[in-house]
């Protein structure tokens, strides 16, 4: 079963490095940028087939490591 | 003071650590690995030294946070044992739980290796008893990710419960902007937990304690801490 984490930092978190790719999108002339933050994705194999279980064991994968909770969200999704 | 050294994948400031140690209190230091799962019996101090552990991956400090030995260090900290991280060790022990929020990228972006200045904000704790309140120190940070934030509430507390052991200032003391070279909520450089027993700080006092290093102003931190246990013995 393959799943995704998605890690981002809060709103009202400071996002230095999502500034700096922010600043270098507007100098390459990308049209249109109002703001960008960054983040962190983890794709996962599991060999659970259950797909609740495998919900339940991201959800702690995320909670214990993945991401800091104090300044980070997540988002659990089990692709196939 | 019999200290303990926590050594893990990555980490390269632990001998100058054993050496500042050593030098305060004449006892050799055990360097204690990642994977133990006790402490050597009668360890007064456990030490998290700086450096890369796990090459920062994931986030600073975020794997060894999760190392066998953080749970040992757990139950010391909680029986009231004395704990000091600094650099790396202080994001490790925020991301363990034992210190509240968090160190972020530095807010100018840049990895900063130089000399900074730290006023002592009080003198009555193990961690800065070697020093007088309001004084000033010279102490070297090397650090791309010392930027401490926490939430309004937990700020709000470290300051109201006199947690804040450490703050960046200038040379003549002045807490200011300009010499908040990391962008840390309220210049913080260095904490302890509800308890006291806990400290967390950017800055490399284990650097500054010898003639040859050409600065001694980090002497105090260790003398400070050795004077504890003579007092207690």
């Amino acid at each position: 079963m393959k799943a995704r984490v998605t890690v981002t930092l809060k709103s009202g978190i400071l996002d230095p490095q999502g500034k700096a790719i922010e600043g270098a999108l507007k100098s390459l002339g990308v049209d249109g940028v109002a703001s960008v933050r960054q983040g962190k994705v983890f794709d996962i194999e599991l060999a659970a087939t259950d797909k609740a279980k495998a919900e339940a064991a991201l959800k702690a994968a995320a909670d214990k490591l993945l991401a800091n909770t104090v300044i980070e969200n997540y988002r659990v999704e089990v692709l196939s | 003071m019999k200290s303990s050294v926590l050594v893990f994948p990555g980490i390269n400031r632990e001998r100058d650590m054993a050496r500042a140690l050593k030098l305060a209190s004449g006892n050799e230091t055990s360097m204690v690995w990642h994977a133990e799962t006790a402490l050597p019996k009668g360890t007064d101090l456990v030490v998290v030294p700086g450096g890369f552990s796990y090459g920062d991956y994931l986030r600073c400090g975020a794997i060894a946070a999760r190392a066998p030995v953080m749970d040992a260090v757990r139950d010391f900290a909680a029986s009231g044992g004395l704990v000091l991280g600094v650099c790396n060790g202080f994001q490790i022990l925020c991301e363990s739980g034992l210190l509240p929020g968090v160190l972020m990228r530095n807010a100018g972006l840049k990895f900063v290796c130089r000399d900074v200045h730290m006023k002592v904000e009080r003198s009555d704790t193990p961690f800065t008893r070697g020093y007088n309140a309001g004084q000033v120190i010279r102490v070297p940070v090397a650090h791309g990710e010392g930027n401490y934030e926490a939430d309004e509430e937990t700020l709000k507390r470290l300051e109201g419960d006199g947690r804040v052991l450490y703050r960046y200032c200038s040379p003549e003391g002045v807490v200011d902007e300009a010499s908040n070279f990391n962008g840390a909520a309220h210049s913080i450089a260095g904490i302890v937990n509800e308890r006291g027993n806990v400290l967390g700080m950017m800055p490399h006092p284990e650097n500054h304690v010898e003639e040859i290093m050409g600065c001694t102003d980090g002497r105090g931190l260790f003398a400070g801490l050795v004077q504890q246990f003579e007092k207690a013995a």
